[in-house]
């Protein structure tokens, strides 16, 4: 194992090999080569047991939720509602009825900017986002300024990869009705100071979603604290399976806001003439949920328990502070975004290959990495780069796998120089 | 670690940093601007023909990208310089077809010559359009598509 300076490897606070062995597709090869997986930012892997839980609940508990009382379908309720309980308290949300599923973090800020922001956006009035935000987090503040004749406010970027603060003060007015920015951007590993953007945006009467796609599987998160009104996630992101998701929202303010989709379980009673709506959250849960998956997300947030997220978050930043250190030794290497409170995410640029070259050929030596975009045009844009190959990384990462890709990446400027 | 018998090999490297044929062309007959949104490729393709012979007298390109689309379309302007208009159409025709994995240079008659380096690609349908860009965009000079191509 090479020592990048200062970082200490020995005696990581988790044990890297146990944690591997729980992860079927890890020991897989790809092309020959042992797999390195370092696109945790797209997606992450799932271990035996949220696989197995799945498996399990799909071939001896399965029965649809909220919609019959016989026992097998009593049974997969408890434990789909369970699971919501699971979700408050990973979140640190008041109540289990402020945790809404929704198919991911997409469908969470489309629920909040079309239900939301139809009946409470209006002409005239203001949206902020900020520079560094996934298209999820963009597109659809957008389009609901472009329908209302709204204003979409953007918070600038340092080049360290920082909101400017004082910017965003001065953004703010008494026509600001939402703020929505994420809790780690996924373009630069940035850790926003939301608690700060949330007391800033209260105290000028706007309410705050914050996207926690990148956050929820890698530190705390306590929504009481920060005191956002929506908070979201995706599961796929967060070890458990894709198709689930979701959004902690205050009650008081989701209570006011009409359904975004409408159909079976979001009603109180329906007649030819006219509906009444159901509280949330079953309200924005219209239709069949996901409900195996609801039940892995259960297992994944068990499993990430069972390590702990205090551990989890040690142990990534020293993964981080070693990656980091190794790539900044390479000549001809950027890494964009130097925030100074950063999830373990290296966004790496190369002056002398094109991004979806370096991908191809990390992939040749059997390491996943994720290049382009990163669904944040507008980011790449500020920077000055078409594109970047991004090493996101989980708990399962080892150091070693770091030392590989910054071998990789040497041999890469060397054959294109 | 070898690139050597993998997609990124010296002849594309050396072609993606020495292009060949790589100038606009003055007294071109026929142009076309191609794109790729998916890595920013974007060239444009001249060509001078002889209409009366049928014969594409010189290829040349211009533009920037990967360096899959680069090698590839240094490659073809070399494989194509002289040859005739329903050759160029048969060599498009194989080396799109290689690089969806429709056809296999090691198992049929091919004209393709080195250009079978790009075999490789087809491991990774994503990129497939960074090698068929030239192509689709030589094909869109030859037809004379004055709104350009895009791969999306
Ligand atoms: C910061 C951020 N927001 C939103 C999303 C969208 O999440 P999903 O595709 O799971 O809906 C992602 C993931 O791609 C993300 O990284």
């Amino acid at each position: 194992m090479g020592d990048a300076n200062t970082v200490s490897t020995e005696n990581p606070c988790i044990d890297v090999d146990k944690i591997r062995a729980d992860f079927p597709v890890l020991s897989k090869e790809i092309g020959g080569k042992p797999l390195i997986y370092l696109d945790n930012g797209a997606t992450t892997q799932k271990p035996w047991q949220v696989i197995n839980r799945v498996s399990q609940f799909d071939s001896e508990e399965y029965g649809t939720v909220r919609r019959g009382s016989y026992r097998l379908c009593e049974n997969s309720t408890r434990l789909y509602e369970e699971a919501r309980q699971k979700v408050a308290d990973f979140l640190g949300a008041p109540t289990c009825h402020e945790i809404v599923f929704t198919s991911g973090t997409t469908q969470a800020i489309n629920l909040v900017a079309h239900s939301f922001g139809r009946k409470f956006v209006n002409t005239g009035d203001e949206v902020i986002i900020s520079n560094i935000e996934h298209h999820a987090n963009t597109v659809p503040w957008q389009v609901l300024c472009e329908e209302k004749g709204a204003t979409l406010k953007v918070i600038p970027v340092a080049d360290n990869g920082e909101l400017i603060m004082e910017e965003y003060d001065k953004l703010l007015t008494d026509k600001t009705r939402i703020v929505a920015v994420n809790h780690v951007s996924n373009a630069l590993g940035t850790i926003n100071p939301i608690k700060e953007i949330t007391r800033k945006a209260h105290a000028a009467g706007a309410k705050v979603l914050i996207d926690g796609a990148q956050s929820t599987p890698h530190m705390k998160v306590d929504v009481k604290n920060i005191d956002c009104d929506f908070y979201t996630f995706s599961g796929h992101k967060m070890y458990a399976p894709s198709g689930i998701g979701g959004m902690f929202g205050k009650m008081e303010v989701m209570e006011a806001m009409p359904p975004y989709v409408t159909g079976g379980d979001m009603i109180m009673q329906v007649t030819l003439e006219k509906t009444t709506y159901a509280k949330p959250p079953a309200r924005f849960e219209a239709g069949t949920p996901p409900i195996s998956q609801v039940i892995g997300l259960g297992a994944a947030i068990d499993y990430i328990n069972g390590i702990g997220m205090d551990k989890i978050f040690e142990y990534e930043k020293s993964l981080l502070d070693y990656g980091t250190r190794l790539l900044s030794d390479i000549d001809g290497l950027r890494i964009i975004g130097n925030a100074k409170e950063k999830a373990a995410l290296l966004s790496i640029y190369l002056e002398s290959a094109h991004p979806h070259d370096i991908i191809t050929m990390l992939d040749q030596d059997g390491i996943a990495l994720r290049g382009g975009h990163h669904c944040a045009q507008p980011t790449m844009i500020r920077f000055g780069v078409p594109a970047t190959a991004r090493a996101s990384m989980a708990f399962y990462n080892k150091y070693e796998e770091l030392d590989a890709l910054a071998e990789s990446l040497k041999k890469i400027i060397k054959f294109f120089s | 670690m070898s690139y050597d018998n993998e997609l990124y090999q010296q002849v594309i490297l050396d072609h993606n940093r020495k292009p060949r044929n790589f100038h606009e062309m003055e007294n071109a007959t026929h142009s076309c601007h191609g794109i790729n949104p998916l890595c920013g490729d974007d060239i444009t393709v001249y060509l001078k023909v002889d209409e009366d012979e049928g014969v594409v007298e010189d290829v040349s390109f211009t533009g920037s990208g990967c360096a899959i689309s680069k090698a590839s379309t240094s490659l073809m302007t070399h494989h194509l310089k002289g040859k005739k208009i329903d050759e160029c159409r048969v060599v498009f025709n194989e080396f799109h077809k290689m690089v969806l994995g429709e056809f296999d240079p090691e198992k049929q008659d091919h004209h393709l010559g080195k250009l079978t380096l790009f075999q490789g690609i087809r491991e990774y349908p994503s990129r497939t359009k960074c090698a068929s860009l030239a192509w689709h965009t030589l094909v869109g000079a030859l037809d004379k598509k004055t709104e350009g191509i895009s791969t999306e």
